[in-house]
């Protein structure tokens, strides 16, 4: 075993003697420190294995078998279609684009931002922020880390930085798009999103991949939610079928932070979503998620939230649905630690599995520290409901079509809820495309 | 219109119908009477053709044709209906537009175009105005978080959009108050014309004060065992069941 973990992570460590110096702001003593280290870890673990418990029902050892490299800087972006781009665009938003993990000036849209409100590059951050980096970089990440966000540290070579000054309010919302052009290609990004106290923003993460590439995404997202600030993340994951998609993103928040994140999951050959938050007094978090899968795809949808702090509310739902050979995981982790009293906690999973061969695996944790607290959970695993398939063909609806009416109608509830009109736009073009006979569908939106 | 003959089903080879005769022809209603667990829901929802059900004997011909061999949908495009003793709720899909793709799948078996938009809103309009029913139900998931009686009146809402041939009413009585039982009634007897034919399952001779019916059917341990006019009814009601289970 240790042998695999070497040759692994050899082709990676010889690669990165020689990348480093393209990396942005490596020269920073401390950022070299934290690669450095990251590294390291990188090269003891390797990827991680199902061995350990939070990878239980994933198994990345296809990731490791491949050798993906970093594609070069430039050039590509040219490559991008701008009616396709245009069509994964959010209406009315500024726009971050990622190439291959590399920040694109040419496609992104970020004229007549405010002032007071820093929207960039990580690379160009580095360079100009430097200090404020230094103190906030990391920080959502102290908690025990695994292989993937090691090398994720060690290799990013672009990001978002965001930074939201107290008592400001984005008016519009900020989209990262993550764009993958290049066969047998590694994009590895790390963002930051501050949002300091009392202030609100909007962003949308949305992955999309060029054709029927095979490629490697990984990137880390780092939120910080400042007292009574305010944060709704929105992700949309359209890897293409053959890519390998690892997506975490980690949160702090502080007293009265609210957190929303919103993540749609249906790209991807093998697809791991993390999302992480700490709640701080009073904080509150809602967790939703769908993911989607077909053919072989493999969906792994892994959440955690630690109550540290008295009073604070999280809601969770994560809705799955399975089809053909696809296989759903679905780990949710609600740690409620001593100090937390009065914690209210609600975690759901309902998944639906539209073939024999099809598999969800669920596994709902409640770790509870304290006596003083309201939490449930619920999961559930099943099929069509066969009466409500009986209802609809006795009012006309042939059996095929009452049955993509009531798959997409568990999935466009998460949709239903989702507050930005236009993020709901995009995500329900992407499910009319996962479900025929979408022309009798439409008319219904 | 419908003659079901010598009508076996069995559900895990256990037989429910054991031996059903009826004869229904156009414009009449019959009423399907009898204790709980005697095989009428079974008698509906075998016309409407849910599946899981084994038929081992005897037939149902519906309008000269085979109904057992036509698949629900077909059934309810050519005219066969049921309203449910338990409609269920179907989250995500709106009223309306269950409507709607109900009355279009039903003009394009006949050859029809799709409804026009307006049409069809004055249309649901109206209908929803004879039941007395909010027109924000139209924009509500089927049948989600609606009462039980708001859903025995959307049933009779779908009946009215669909214009169905053979109206099945399982039940549709039960958990109405008097005026809702009233409006549901008056509902029904607007449907009623010379063509189209009514079974009506029900367990109260109150339903009966509204619709008349011309036969009434005791049905018992899967038979029908009794039957004759709305007097019947009256007769039940006041003797209950036990009387004509002894005469089977
Ligand atoms: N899916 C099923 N599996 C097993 N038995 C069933 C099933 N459906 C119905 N039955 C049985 O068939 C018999 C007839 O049921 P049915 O629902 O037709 O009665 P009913 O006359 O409509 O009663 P009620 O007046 O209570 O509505 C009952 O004994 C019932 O338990
Ligand atoms: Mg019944």
């Amino acid at each position: 075993m240790m042998n695999a973990v070497e040759n692994i992570t050899s082709h990676y460590l010889a690669d990165y003697e020689n990348s480093a110096s393209a990396l942005p702001g490596r020269h920073l003593p401390w950022l070299q420190q934290l690669c450095s280290d990251a590294l390291q870890q990188f090269a003891q673990q390797g990827f991680p294995s199902p061995r350990e418990e939070e990878w239980k029902y994933t198994n990345v050892s296809a990731i490791e078998k491949k050798r993906f490299s970093p594609a070069a800087s430039e050039a590509a972006q040219a490559a991008v279609d701008s009616d396709w781009l245009d069509a994964c665009r959010l209406a009315d938003a500024w726009s971050l684009v990622l190439v291959d993990g590399r920040f694109s000036a040419q496609l992104s849209r970020l004229e007549g931002l405010p002032e007071s409100v820093i929207v960039c590059a990580m690379a160009e951050a580095l360079e100009k922020h430097p200090d404020r980096l230094e103190v906030r970089f990391g920080r959502a990440l102290t908690r025990e880390n695994h292989g993937f966000i090691h090398f994720t540290s060690a290799w990013f070579s672009d990001g978002l930085y965001l930074h939201i000054p107290p008592r400001t309010v984005l008016d519009k919302p900020v989209q990262l798009l993550h764009v993958v052009t290049k066969p047998d290609s590694l994009a590895v990004t790390r963002s930051l999103i501050d949002v300091e106290s009392m202030a609100e923003a909007e962003v949308f993460e949305t992955f999309v991949g060029v054709d029927d590439l095979a490629y490697l995404n990984a990137s880390v997202t780092e939120v910080l939610v400042g007292d009574n600030a305010r944060l709704d993340l929105y992700k949309l994951q359209c890897e293409t079928g053959k890519a390998y998609h690892f997506g975490g993103t980690y949160v702090l928040q502080e007293s009265h932070g609210r957190f929303q994140h919103h993540n749609f999951s249906f790209g991807g050959l093998l697809a791991r979503n993390e999302v992480h938050t700490d709640l701080g007094r009073a904080a509150e978090c809602q967790l939703n998620g769908l993911y989607i899968g077909r053919k072989r795809q493999h969906s792994d949808n892994h959440t955690r939230i630690n109550h540290t702090q008295p009073h604070g509310i999280s809601r969770e739902m994560y809705k799955g649905i399975l089809d053909q050979r696809a296989r759903g995981v679905f780990q949710g982790r609600v740690v409620v630690f001593e100090g937390a009293q009065k914690t209210d906690s609600e975690m759901n999973n309902r998944n639906l599995l539209l073939s024999n061969d099809a598999e969800a695996d669920t596994k709902p944790q409640l770790e509870i520290y304290n006596d003083d607290v309201k939490c449930s959970h619920g999961v559930t695993v099943g099929q069509l409901d066969e009466k409500s398939i009986f209802y609809l063909r006795s009012r006309c609806i042939d059996a095929e079509t009452a049955r993509n009416m009531l798959t997409f109608a568990f999935a466009n509830e998460m949709v239903d809820k989702l507050p930005n009109r236009s993020f709901q736009g995009l995500v329900q073009a992407q499910l009319l495309a996962h479900f025929p006979q979408t022309g009798i569908v439409k008319e219904w939106l | 219109m419908l003659s079901i003959e010598n009508l076996h089903i069995s559900i895990d080879d256990k037989p429910i119908l054991r031996g059903i005769d009826l004869q229904v022809n156009p414009g009449e209603v019959h009423a399907i009477m009898g204790p709980n667990g005697s095989g009428k829901s079974t008698l509906a929802h075998i016309l409407a053709g849910r599946p899981g059900y084994q038929v081992t004997q005897g037939s149902i011909t519906y309008q000269g044709n085979d109904l057992l061999e036509l698949e629900p949908e077909i059934r309810a495009r050519e005219g066969v209906f049921l309203a449910f003793q338990y409609p269920v709720e179907i989250p995500g899909v709106s009223n309306i537009y269950l409507l709607k793709v109900a009355l279009n799948a039903i003009r394009k078996h006949h050859g029809q175009d799709e409804v026009d938009a307006l049409d069809f809103l004055a249309l649901v309009k109206e209908k929803i105005q004879l039941l007395d029913m909010d027109e924000k139900f139209l924009y509500r998931a089927v049948n989600e978080g609606f009462s039980g009686g708001e859903k025995k009146r959307n049933e009779i809402l779908q009946m009215a959009i669909m214009e169905p041939k053979l109206c099945v009413l399982d039940e549709t009585d039960s958990g109405l108050d008097i005026d809702a039982l009233k409006i549901a009634a008056q509902g029904v007897n607007s449907l009623r014309t010379p063509e189209r034919s009514f079974i009506l399952v029900t367990h109260y001779q109150r339903l009966l004060d509204y619709i008349e019916p011309d036969v009434v059917h005791v049905l018992a341990h899967g038979r029908i065992v009794k039957s004759g006019g709305p007097e019947l009814a009256l007769e039940l009601e006041e003797k209950g069941y036990s009387w004509v289970e002894q005469a089977a």
